[in-house]
């Protein structure tokens, strides 16, 4: 699904990847883990496309395409999801109309038939009871007011509607109280499916208590400094990151 | 047709000083203005003597006046000696006889708005016997309005068929002196719609569909007379969201609206016309007096506009509340891209007791062009317990455009309340990229995000118009990005 070679990257001209070799294949869950300032979010932008992260060398294949080579847009509509670790508010927007638009530009990208209000608002309702998003929440502007729990529902709540193939998940778990942990966590669970990868951004193992991956990476100073599998999450959270890091 | 036929035409009109003369072969004044072009216009209309003096009138005044130059709008000297005053609506034969005829680019944008294929045809100006439907659909129309005892028919008709309540109302909110662009169109105005509700009476229809359809040639001096009688209810909609393209530089119109006891006036107002190229080449002077005036006790003027073409736009719909208890709302929504500069905003002058105002503006300025709002909110001495609530909303789309506030507040009244909340904003990249993550693509992210900031405004529109409008408000800020 994702193969990541030697990639450097560098913002306002600082190197903060430094070189990253990974590889997602299609179906698996990869756990990404580091201290701040590792360039854990970095790496979520460049998969993304965000401007100002300037690549320097290295290549990214999206299922075997140039992901480089596509625009913010294109990559969404081939399936790239990113669920943000701090959610932006969208004023004036409902969650309902945002969600409607971002579908059917993707649909429409992929030379899909658009969905009427009718389809639209029946496939909304199915994916919305599961995680807790009510009725009143979807009138609402999208994220304007949210708790941190429902923004962070609201962004599952999109990945659910948009089923990418490749979904990146930014500290979802940051802001969560248990009981919403657990809701969030279920709703990724639920779309864990043989053809969806899945890159777990994350400071903490609690997420992975919720979220079991099949593998783990240690990011720091920009570098993969340690690969294993769920284990290494537990391994993790008993020494902390300094042991491994100075390793 | 000769210019000298057309001049020794007009000539002879000036003869017929009192006379009512119909039979004119010339479809267009000469150039200029001067008492004879009046005498023209007027013969044309086959107008009454009254209605003659009343345009001379106008005419001595703004001779004796001189334009404003209070605006935050900068453009060439206007040349009024430069310009023709009257023509005909096209006939038949000089316009398009199919769609193949017209301007594609005028066609992608109807395709855009989603304008049905019978619309389009009326809108760009194809000749009335190529639309089927179009006359029928007004018959039906007009057949409900008459039963409904509602008077919706050209200035120019009222004038001659329902004189006294045009004598009555016409020039009574927006007096013949008022303003330099006022008496000009008091002078020379072409054509525009008259609108009696009875009392009692609530209009079985927006006004909208059949304006729609019906006066889509109007003219650049329109003048527009609504009145609701006693306890009656209207809403009109003026102009629409396909693109108007009008060859005649300056326009001056004026409306007014009289709101009697308990009636309620709901005005909308989508204006699209031609704002001029990205260079800020060409485009349309767009020079506006619309006043209501809340005469009768519990009665309600509300103004809602959309104005997202002209390259100089200068208006002020506004709202005198007399009556005690009375109502006045505006709420606009104002777009400027490329060069296009806006000076707009409102007046609510409280007079009566109990009055109260709402005025919601949202300033949207993109590309290189310059966004005013300009207010005023003043409470006269009689005015107990005036309350106003004013939000200015101002947002940025990139960085070489400006928005600016002047709100003018006056109270001579100390049990007035008044509220000013204003805000500036800009479109920021992490919203842009939040958008594009979900797939959206740049402009269509900004349209969501304007539309989005225009929401409370968009509400108050008619539903089908609402729609468009959110179209209008993308198209509109168009190559504003990226």
């Amino acid at each position: 699904m994702l193969e990541i070679k030697d990639l450097h990257v560098k913002v306002d001209g600082k190197e903060i990847l430094k070189g990253i070799t990974l590889s997602v294949g299609t179906g698996e869950v990869h756990a990404i883990m580091g201290p701040n300032g590792s360039g854990k979010s970095t790496l979520s932008y460049v998969l993304s496309g965000r401007e100002g992260y300037e690549i320097t060398k290295g290549e990214i294949l999206y299922k075997g395409k140039d992901l480089r080579a596509m625009e913010i847009e294109e990559r969404a509509a081939a399936g790239v999801f990113l669920a943000f670790q701090y959610p932006i508010e969208i004023p004036g927007v409902t969650t309902m109309t945002f969600l409607k638009t971002a579908l059917n530009a993707q649909r429409k990208a992929r030379g899909e038939e658009e969905l009427d209000a009718v389809k639209f608002l029946r496939l909304v309702r199915e994916k919305a009871g599961p995680l807790n998003v009510s009725e009143d929440m979807l009138k609402r502007p999208l994220n304007v007011g949210f708790s941190g729990g429902e923004k962070k529902r609201a962004e599952i709540l999109q990945m659910a509607l948009l089923e990418p193939s490749l979904a990146v998940l930014d500290e979802t778990d940051s802001g969560l109280d248990i009981d919403a942990l657990k809701v969030v966590s279920d709703g990724v669970n639920a779309l864990r499916s043989p053809d969806r990868s899945m890159i777990v951004i994350t400071h903490y193992q609690r997420l992975l208590n919720h979220i079991v991956p099949d593998k783990v990476h240690v990011l720091s100073a920009g570098r993969i400094v340690r690969t294993g599998g769920k284990e290494l999450a537990h391994e993790l959270e008993e020494t902390g990151y300094a042991d491994i890091v100075e390793a | 047709m000769a210019v000298r036929e057309t001049v020794e035409t007009v000539d002879e009109v000036g003869k017929y000083k009192y006379g009512f003369f119909t039979d004119i072969e010339s479809e267009k004044a000469p150039k200029g203005l001067n008492e004879d072009t009046i005498r023209f216009i007027s013969a044309k209309k086959d107008e009454p003597e009254w209605m003659l003096e009343w345009r001379l009138e106008a005419y001595r005044r703004w001779l004796t006046m001189q334009e404003p130059s209070w605006a935050k709008v900068n453009y060439p000297e206007i040349d009024f000696q430069d310009a023709y005053y009257y023509s005909a609506p096209k006939s038949d034969e000089d316009r398009p006889k199919s769609l193949d005829e017209v301007d594609p680019k005028l066609l992608e944008t109807y395709e855009k708005l989603g304008i049905p294929l019978s619309e389009q045809k009326m809108l760009a100006g194809v000749a009335v016997d190529a639309v089927f439907d179009s006359v029928s659909v007004a018959t039906t129309f007009k057949g409900k309005l008459k039963e409904a005892g509602v008077i919706f028919c050209p200035m120019s008709e009222a004038i001659r068929d329902y004189p006294d309540l045009v004598r009555k109302y016409l020039g009574s909110v927006v007096p013949v002196s008022d303003n330099f662009y006022a008496t000009l169109n008091s002078a020379v105005f072409s054509d525009g719609s008259f609108v009696y509700i009875p009392k009692g009476v609530r209009c079985p229809m927006e006004l909208s569909t059949y304006f729609r359809i019906n006066e889509a040639q109007t003219g650049q001096f329109e003048r527009t007379l609504i009145v609701a009688d006693e306890g009656s209810y209207v809403s009109y909609l003026e102009g629409c969201t396909a693109p108007m393209r009008d060859e005649n530089q300056v326009h001056a119109a004026v409306v007014e609206l009289v709101a009697l006891e308990g009636a309620e006036i709901k005005y909308s107002t989508v204006q699209n016309w031609y704002p001029g190229d990205e260079n800020g080449k060409g485009g349309i002077y767009n020079f506006v007096t619309k006043r209501g005036d809340c005469r009768g006790a519990d009665s309600k003027i509300s103004w809602t506009q959309v104005e997202t073409g002209s390259a100089v736009t200068w208006k002020y719909p506004s709202c005198i509340l007399r009556g005690d208890n009375s109502v006045g709302e505006f709420y606009s929504i104002a777009i400027s891209n490329n060069y296009q500069q806006v000076d707009s905003g409102t007046k609510m002058i409280h007079l009566g007791k109990n009055t109260s105002s709402r005025i919601i503006s949202k300033g949207i300025s993109a590309g290189k062009s310059s966004n005013t709002y300009r207010g005023l909110v003043s409470v006269h001495k009689k005015a107990e317990d005036a309350r106003n609530f004013t939000q200015c909303d101002s947002l940025l789309v990139g960085d070489k455009c400006s928005a600016h506030t002047v709100p003018y507040i006056e109270s001579k009244n100390p049990s007035a309340v008044l509220e000013h909340e204003a805000t500036t904003s800009k479109i920021s990249e992490d919203q842009l990229f939040y958008c594009m993550q979900r797939g959206l693509g740049e402009e269509e992210a900004v349209a969501l995000l304007v539309n989005g900031f225009c929401r409370d405004v968009l509400q108050q529109l008619p539903m089908e118009f609402a729609v468009e409008a959110q179209k209008l408000v993308g198209i509109s800020l168009e190559g504003s990005v990226g």
